[in-house]
């Protein structure tokens, strides 16, 4: 096995362009653990973590783009006011320990269906940076998962940012879990109010072969919120809003949980998150 | 190949180092530091928690290469010669090591905690060793040692 250690996003490139089954290896709290048990033996290593300018984040276009390698750590104690979402999603990944070394561009790059930053990206309309030596594109994060641990990454791309648009409203993020620490998901669910164009952003995390954003209840509730003089919401809509979401999932039964424990736990999720999001929003509104 | 890297202040080689082995493995197999503990080899435990340039990590999720030049601190450089760290004698003088496995994973996270949290509540303790399993199941002793360490950080104990 080779150890590739570029020093920076060029050089990095092309190394990846002459050995395409070079692994990318950021924080290594996935790629490690492949290594430790013996579940995969790659011809080469590529390190991300000498190159400085994957562990930044800038604003560009009125996007926060957030380098592929900054730690969980530092979106929880720099970027949550900004990202409240990606924030509290992150702040829920394994443990202090892993959150210092594991990253947004790490999480994108495994592609788990149950990685939890997928969900408050997805919410948020969040787009990912793919770089190789042909170019640099731009995907969406709701066409970024293609399958089980499948993303759209060439052998030659490098994932090298995420661009998160800076919040306009309240978001939030919920997750089941034996505990609070150290969870794989059972399932999570991430919502994002966009009151500037009365639209709900969503994400479903660990309740389908990919992350995925719930359309229909996305579309139910802009239609259906009194955005304009926000009152409370009625339990019907809350609750059409829950069935909504569970339905855009389609879950498995595993070691995890139960399908139908997924769906009618994302339907709870849905409820709290929503009506959490929402009394912020009028809470604000009032002030306004 | 080979990983220059500097453990508790000094500087260190390693030699025929696979890439895809661990810092965690360098360490304790090659440099002769056997404070930090193989447990779970994925993360879950804890017990190989060392500071990577004053950043607690697990290094069985560290790449030996990526280690390269830089500054390792674990477990054996937290006294001051035969003087325990304040957060080492705390573990002592409240019982909190039973089989002591994963002693110095918890003393790397406590002592990380008490230097940047001046009086930590109970919940922000619990937060900080989240990533650390004790299967002893030794937890409240543990909680008491390290309200003791922060106290004595404090100056109130």
């Amino acid at each position: 096995m080779d150890f590739l250690n570029p020093g920076s996003v060029t050089e990095a490139l092309e190394l990846k362009a002459s050995v395409p089954d070079a692994v990318p290896i950021a924080g290594g709290t996935d790629v490690m653990v492949e290594l430790n048990f013996d579940h995969r033996r790659p011809p080469a290593l590529l390190n991300l973590n000498r190159i400085a300018e994957l562990h930044t984040y800038s604003t560009v276009d009125g996007r926060v783009r957030i380098g592929a390698c900054v730690p969980y750590s530092r979106i929880v104690t720099e970027l949550g006011s900004v990202l409240p979402g990606l924030a509290m999603a992150s702040r829920t990944v394994g443990s202090p320990q892993i959150r210092n070394r594991g990253s947004v561009g790490g999480n994108l790059g495994a592609a788990s269906p149950a990685g939890d930053s997928h969900p408050a990206l997805l919410a948020t309309d969040a787009v990912v940076e793919i770089a190789s030596t042909r170019g640099v594109r731009m995907v969406p994060a709701k066409d970024f998962y293609v399958g089980v641990k499948r993303n759209v990454l060439e052998p030659d791309e490098l994932i090298t940012a995420v661009h998160v648009p800076p919040a306009t409203g309240p978001q939030q993020f919920s997750k089941v879990g034996t505990r609070n620490a150290m969870v794989i998901a059972v399932c999570a669910f991430a919502i994002a109010l966009h009151p500037e164009q009365q639209r709900v952003g969503t994400g479903i995390g660990s309740a389908a072969p990919t992350p995925l954003r719930a359309h229909e209840a996305e579309e139910f509730l802009a239609a259906e919120l009194p955005w304009g003089s926000p009152d409370g919401l009625l339990d019907s809509l809350n609750r059409r809003f829950g069935e909504l979401v569970a339905k855009a999932a389609s879950p498995i039964d595993d070691v995890r949980g139960t399908a139908s424990y997924r769906r009618h736990a994302l339907a709870v999720m849905a409820r709290r998150t929503l009506s959490w999001t929402w009394s912020e929003y009028r809470r604000t509104a009032q002030c306004a | 190949m080979r990983v220059n890297v500097t453990v508790n202040g000094v500087e260190r080689q390693a030699d025929d180092v696979w890439p895809g082995e661990s810092l965690l493995y360098v360490l304790r197999e090659r440099l002769g530091l056997p404070g930090a503990k193989n447990a779970c080899e994925q993360g879950e435990c804890g017990s190989c928690t060392v500071y990577l340039d004053d950043v607690p990590v697990c290094s069985c999720l560290v790449a030996a290469g990526q280690a390269e030049g830089r500054e390792v601190r674990t477990v054996e450089g937290l006294a001051d010669g035969e003087q325990l760290h304040p957060v080492q004698q705390a573990f002592v003088d409240r019982g909190a090591v039973q089989c002591g496995f994963c002693t110095p994973g918890l003393i790397v996270a406590a002592h990380d905690l008490i230097e940047r949290t001046a009086e930590p509540t109970d919940a922000e303790i619990r937060e900080a060793l989240a990533g650390n399993l004790c299967r002893c199941t030794g937890y409240e002793k543990i909680l008491d040692a390290v309200r003791q360490a922060a106290a004595k950080k404090a100056g109130v104990a």
